[in-house]
C-alpha cells in the first residue's frame, strides 16, 4: 500500500451542517471517501492509502482540481482506495461533498 | 485457338470427383474428409465462412483435419477468424496466405503466428473492401459455407444469422467457384430460399446448428457511472443538437448505455421521435426498452444475435423479416447502409493520438476491423442531404458555397479516459505504429483515421473536431477532454478555455448535465433479467448472462 | 406496449450498498450506526498482506426503527472483501447479538457474503461460532432474529450457517444460499457435476427461489428494497420460542425432505416432484406468477 498526504488551501467552506460523511468501497477499481469536519475552514486535508503504487502526480492533480471546483474548505478527507481510475475518484470526491452538504433529518 | 471455358472445366472436375462421395448434392458426414480433399486442389483461394458472429464450423474442422503434404498453400479469404481450428488450418501448413477483416477472439494468437511467420498476411480488410476484393482479385475457387437448412436441390435456409452467405455465393458460384453448404438438417422444404440450389454445389448435414458466437450483448449490469455520464453527454450534446435520426451504434459499453438512456434521459430531454428512429443495427438486446417505448422505427441488421431471434420475429414492423417470419440479415447491404444511408457512427475504441487517428490494436493483439471503419468514414460518394450531414459540413467549412458543399458523416469516439486496467485512451502514439514496423506492414492498422472523426467524447466533455481550425487546435481539443491522462495532463490550460469559449469543447456544466446525476438508476434496464422482461419473455439470453 | 421508465423510485437490493440498504429498510433518519467508519475500528490482518483496509471492516451495525419498533440492524458489504467475515467484521455482529439479547431488540442481518475471509480464516471461523451461538442464546430469549438474503455475493460458506439459525429469512431471486460456492463444487467434484459458469444452473440450484420452494427460506420478495422492507415488518410480526422441539422438528422435515427429493439430479426434478405444473418455466416468472405456483412448497416453519 502507499500512503499519499495532501493539506491544501481551500476558498470555500464546505456547506451543511452534518459532522461526517462517507461514499463508495473498497472494492478491485474503487474507493471509499470519508469526510469528516475536522480541519481549519481555508484548508482541506486529503490522506489517501492506496493499493496502486507510484500514480502520486495524478492523485495531486485530481484532488487540486477538487479543491478548486468544489466547496472542500474545512474538510479532512480520508480515502482507501482499491485502485480506483481518476474520473471515479473524481466522483466519488463531489459525491462526498454533496452528501455532507444534505440537510439533517 | 484460345479456350474461354478453362475454368469452366475446372468446376466439372471438381464436380465429377466430389460427385463420387455424395448422393445427389448431399455429403455423408463420414465421406467429408475424402469429399474435401477431391474437390479441393493445391494453391486454391478458399472461403471458409467465418463470418463476424456464424461459423462453418464442421467444414472448418474437416478443413483442418487435410493432410498437408495432399493439399497445401490454399489462400484464405474470410472475413472472419473466429475458431481456432480457423488457424490450425495455418499451423498445420494446409494454408499459407491470408486475406481477412476480423479476428476478435483470436487475436492474441494471430498475432503470435504472424510474427512467426506462419501466415503470409495479405492485408486487414474492412468487411465491405474485402467482399468488393471477392469481385475483383480475392474470388474464392471453393467456398464452404453454413446454413440452417436445405433441401435435396440444394436450396438453402439460412435462418436468421445469414451474415455474408449471399455475397460469397455470388462471388464464387457464379465465377465458376465449387460452393459446399453444411446445414443443420435436410429438410422436404426450405422455410424459405435465401440461396437458390443452382449457385449451390453440395451439402452436408451437420446434424447440429452451426456456431453463433454472441458478440452483441452487453449485460447493463455492468454499466458503470462514469458510462452513463459519457452517454449523457452524447444524447445531448450531440444527438440532439445534429437531430440525430439514422446512426449505427459500435458495440461497448458506452453505446450500451445509450440505448438504456433514451426511454428515460432522452424522453425527459423531448427527444423522441427526433433522434434514434433508424438504425443499421445488429439486434442489440439493450435497445430492447427504447424499441418498446416507441423510438424506433427501422432496423436493418448485419447479422442477428443469439437469444433476439423470438423478439425479433416477434417485431416485423421494426426488423427486416422474411415470409418464415424470422430475420433477414446481410452483412454486405447492412454495411452499405450503414456507410450511405446513416448520419453517424458512435462507438467505443481502444487507443486515441494527438491527431485523432484511433486504434484497437495493441502490440500482442491484432482484433481486425470488422465494419467500424466502413461505419466510422465520411463516404465520399453520398449526394443525398440530410440536417445532420449538412450541419456537420456547415461546421466543417463555415465559408464555403453552401450549395456546392459536401455534408459531413458524424463519426464519433466515444469512451472512459482511462480503460480497462487502467489503460490511458490517450497516447502519444499508437500501439498500431509499433506493430507496423515489427510486421514490416506498409500501413498501420488504423481503425478511424482522424480525418473522419468529427467528434470525441469522454467522462470529460465532447471535443468538437470539426470546428478546428489547425491542428494546434485539434491538439488542444483532443487533450481537453483527456482527463487524468498524460496527454491531458500536458494541456494548454488558456487554449482550452478559449475553445470552450467558443463551444469546441463542451464540458458538462456547459451542457446543464450535474455528473452526480449519472446514476445508474436511470438506466431502462439495469439488468440482462430486465431486458428479458422488456421484451415480454420474447428474449431469451444464453445461461452465462442469466442471473436468474 | 410497456412504458419503460426510470427507476428512480425504487432501490435495486441486489445493486445497492450496505448503506442504502440500512437507509432504504429502516424508518427515514432513524438510524445510529455503532462504530462507525470514523473510528476506524479496521482490520489487523489486511496490512500485513498489502490489501486496502475499510473503515467500517465491511459491515455497518446501529440501530433503528422498522415500522416505528426500534430494531438493532447488521449490513454486510459484499463488495469489500466479497462481504468475508474477519476478526473485527466479525465481533461488530457478535457483540450486536448480545446487546440485542440483553436489552430484548429484535434484529435483522442483512447477509451479503462469500463466507470467511482468507486471510483471517482463525478469526473468521470462531467469529461465526460466536455469532451462531449469539443468535441461539438471543433467541432462546424471545428475540428475533431475521436475515435478508439477496445481495450481490449471496449468502455463502459460513453465513450460510449463521442463516440457518436465523428465526425467518427474506429472500429474492438474486439471492444464493448454499454453504459450497459454484467454484469450490466445480473444483472439488469436477465440471460434470457442476458447471460454476452455466450461471442459470447456479441459480436454479442456490437461488432464492429454488430456496424457497423447498423451505430454505420463509419469505419471497421482489429484488426491490421497499418489498424486503415490507417483508421484514411482517416477519417481526410473529415471535416464536426456540428450543429442543424446534429442533427436533426441524430434524424431521430435513429427513422427509431428503427422502423426499434425494434422487432428485437437478432442482428442475425437486419442483416437478413438488406438483409444480410447468417446472421448466419457473426461473422466468415473475414473483406473482413464482408465488402463485410456489403454493405447494415445502413447509419452511418449523425450525423457526
Amino acid at each position: 500500500m502507499e500512503t499519499l498526504s495532501f493539506r491544501l488551501s481551500a476558498s470555500t467552506r464546505a456547506g451543511g451542517t452534518r459532522m461526517q460523511a462517507i461514499v463508495g468501497v473498497v472494492a478491485s477499481g474503487n474507493l471509499e471517501v470519508l469526510l469528516e469536519r475536522a480541519a481549519p475552514a481555508d484548508s482541506c486535508m486529503i490522506d489517501i492509502t492506496t493499493a496502486a503504487h507510484g500514480f502520486g502526480a495524478v492523485w495531486e492533480a485530481v484532488v487540486r482540481d477538487f479543491v478548486d471546483r468544489r466547496p472542500a474548505g474545512g474538510l479532512r478527507i480520508s480515502i482507501n482506495d482499491g485502485g480506483a481510475r481518476p474520473d471515479t475518484v473524481a466522483l466519488r470526491l463531489a459525491q462526498g461533498v454533496r452528501k455532507i452538504e444534505e440537510p439533517e433529518r | 485457338m484460345s479456350d474461354w471455358g478453362m475454368q469452366k472445366a475446372a468446376l466439372g472436375e471438381r464436380l465429377a470427383a466430389g460427385q463420387r462421395h455424395a448422393n445427389g448434392k448431399v455429403v455423408p458426414i463420414p465421406s467429408l474428409p475424402a469429399f474435401l480433399k477431391s474437390v479441393i486442389r493445391s494453391g486454391d483461394r478458399v472461403c471458409l465462412e467465418g463470418d463476424n458472429q456464424k461459423q462453418a464450423d464442421i467444414l472448418a474442422s474437416s478443413l483442418a483435419n487435410l493432410d498437408p503434404a495432399e493439399i497445401s498453400d490454399l489462400h484464405m479469404v474470410q472475413s472472419g477468424i473466429v475458431l481456432p481450428s480457423h488457424l490450425d488450418i495455418f499451423e498445420k501448413g494446409i494454408a499459407r496466405r491470408l486475406d481477412f477483416s476480423y479476428s476478435g477472439p483470436q487475436s492474441a494468437r494471430i498475432a503470435r503466428m504472424l510474427f512467426g511467420g506462419k501466415i503470409e498476411l495479405g492485408a486487414v480488410h474492412t468487411y465491405l473492401e474485402l467482399f468488393a476484393r471477392y469481385f475483383i482479385d480475392l474470388t474464392p475457387n471453393v467456398a464452404l459455407i453454413a446454413a440452417v437448412s436445405a433441401d435435396k436441390d440444394g436450396n438453402l435456409y439460412t435462418g436468421p444469422n445469414t451474415e455474408d452467405t449471399p455475397t460469397v455465393v455470388e462471388a464464387t458460384s457464379y465465377k465458376n467457384g465449387l460452393v459446399v453448404a453444411q446445414v443443420t438438417e435436410i429438410v422436404d422444404k426450405v422455410p424459405r430460399v435465401d440461396i437458390p440450389g443452382d449457385l449451390v454445389h453440395f451439402v452436408v448435414e451437420a446434424g447440429r446448428p452451426f456456431y453463433v458466437e454472441p458478440l452483441f450483448t452487453r449485460d447493463p449490469a455492468a454499466i458503470t457511472e462514469t458510462q452513463i455520464l459519457t452517454a449523457m453527454l452524447a444524447i445531448k450534446g450531440i444527438y440532439a443538437p445534429y437531430g440525430v435520426r439514422r446512426l449505427n451504434h459500435g458495440i461497448g459499453f458506452n453505446t450500451a448505455a445509450i440505448e438504456l438512456l433514451l426511454p428515460t434521459y432522452g424522453e425527459k430531454l423531448g427527444l423522441k421521435g427526433k433522434v434514434c428512429t433508424h438504425f443499421a443495427l445488429n439486434p442489440h438486446p439493450t435497445l430492447i426498452p427504447a424499441i418498446e417505448a416507441g423510438w424506433v422505427e427501422q432496423i436493418h441488421s448485419f447479422g442477428s444475435e443469439v437469444g433476439m431471434e423470438d423478439y425479433v420475429a416477434a417485431r416485423p414492423d421494426v426488423f427486416f423479416t422474411g415470409p418464415d417470419g424470422s430475420l433477414r440479415s446481410n452483412r454486405a447491404f447492412c454495411q452499405t447502409a450503414g456507410l450511405y444511408a446513416c448520419d453517424m457512427f458512435i462507438g467505443s475504441t481502444l487507443q486515441i493520438d494527438l491527431e485523432g487517428h484511433s486504434s484497437t490494436v495493441t502490440t500482442s493483439r491484432i482484433a481486425g476491423f470488422g465494419g467500424a471503419p466502413n461505419m466510422g468514414s465520411d463516404p465520399r460518394g453520398r449526394r443525398h442531404p440530410s440536417e445532420p450531414w449538412l450541419k456537420a459540413g456547415a461546421e466543417a467549412a463555415p465559408g464555403s458555397d453552401a450549395a456546392l458543399r459536401r455534408g459531413r458523416k458524424l463519426v464519433v469516439q466515444i469512451g472512459e479516459t482511462f480503460g480497462e486496467r487502467n489503460a490511458p485512451l490517450f497516447v502519444e502514439r499508437l500501439d498500431a505504429l509499433e506493430l507496423a514496423s515489427a510486421l514490416k506492414l506498409d500501413l498501420a492498422p488504423v481503425m478511424v483515421y482522424s480525418d473522419d472523426v468529427t467528434h470525441i467524447v469522454t467522462e470529460e466533455g465532447i471535443a468538437n473536431l470539426l470546428m478546428c481550425r489547425d491542428k494546434d487546435e485539434r491538439e488542444q481539443a483532443i487533450r481537453g477532454v483527456a482527463g487524468y491522462t498524460d496527454i491531458g495532463r500536458a494541456r494548454d490550460p488558456k487554449l482550452v478555455e478559449k475553445l470552450r469559449a467558443r463551444g469546441v469543447i463542451r464540458r458538462p456544466e456547459d451542457l446543464g448535465i450535474d455528473p452526480l446525476d449519472a446514476d445508474r438508476r436511470l438506466l431502462a434496464a439495469r439488468s440482462i433479467k430486465d431486458l428479458m422482461l422488456a421484451s415480454g419473455g420474447l428474449y431469451r439470453p444464453p445461461s452465462r448472462f442469466r442471473n436468474w | 406496449m410497456t412504458a419503460a421508465t426510470a427507476n428512480t423510485d425504487s432501490l435495486s437490493w441486489y445493486e445497492a450498498s450496505a448503506r442504502q440498504r440500512i437507509d432504504a429498510l429502516v424508518d427515514p433518519g432513524s438510524f445510529v450506526e455503532f462504530i462507525g467508519p470514523e473510528q476506524r475500528e479496521m482490520s489487523p490482518h489486511l496490512a500485513i498482506f498489502d490489501l486496502p483496509e475499510q473503515f467500517d471492516d465491511g459491515i455497518v451495525i446501529g440501530r433503528g426503527r422498522l415500522d416505528s419498533s426500534p430494531v438493532f440492524v447488521a449490513a454486510q458489504e459484499g463488495r469489500f472483501m466479497g462481504g468475508a467475515f474477519g476478526e473485527v467484521h466479525g465481533a461488530k455482529l457478535t457483540g450486536l447479538l448480545r446487546a440485542a439479547r440483553t436489552l430484548r431488540q429484535d434484529v435483522l442481518i442483512l447477509f451479503d457474503t462469500g463466507g470467511v475471509r482468507l486471510q483471517e480464516a482463525n478469526a473468521g471461523e470462531l467469529a461465526i461460532a460466536e455469532i451462531m451461538r449469539a443468535i441461539v442464546e438471543a433467541r432462546r430469549a424471545g428475540v428475533n432474529v431475521i436475515g435478508v438474503i439477496g445481495g450481490r455475493a449471496g449468502c455463502y460458506g459460513g453465513g450460510s450457517l449463521i442463516a440457518g439459525t436465523c428465526s425467518r429469512l427474506i429472500v429474492s431471486e438474486q439471492g444464493r444460499i448454499s454453504v459450497s460456492g459454484p467454484e469450490v463444487i466445480e473444483t472439488n467434484k469436477g465440471i460434470e457435476e457442476f458447471d460454476s459458469r452455466d450461471r442459470a444452473l447456479v441459480w436454479r440450484t442456490m437461488g432464492g427461489k429454488h430456496r424457497y420452494l423447498i423451505g430454505g427460506a420463509d419469505a419471497f420478495v421482489d429484488d426491490e428494497a421497499q418489498a424486503v422492507r415490507q417483508a421484514a415488518i411482517d416477519a417481526l410480526e410473529v415471535t416464536r420460542g426456540y428450543g429442543v422441539a424446534n429442533l427436533e422438528a426441524e430434524q424431521s422435515r430435513l429427513e422427509r425432505r431428503l427422502q423426499r427429493f434425494g434422487a432428485a439430479r437437478d432442482a428442475v426434478d425437486v419442483w416437478q416432484a413438488l406438483g409444480i405444473d410447468k417446472p421448466t418455466d419457473i426461473p422466468a416468472l415473475p414473483t406473482d406468477a413464482f408465488l402463485a405456483a410456489a403454493n405447494n412448497r415445502e413447509n419452511a416453519d418449523d425450525a423457526r
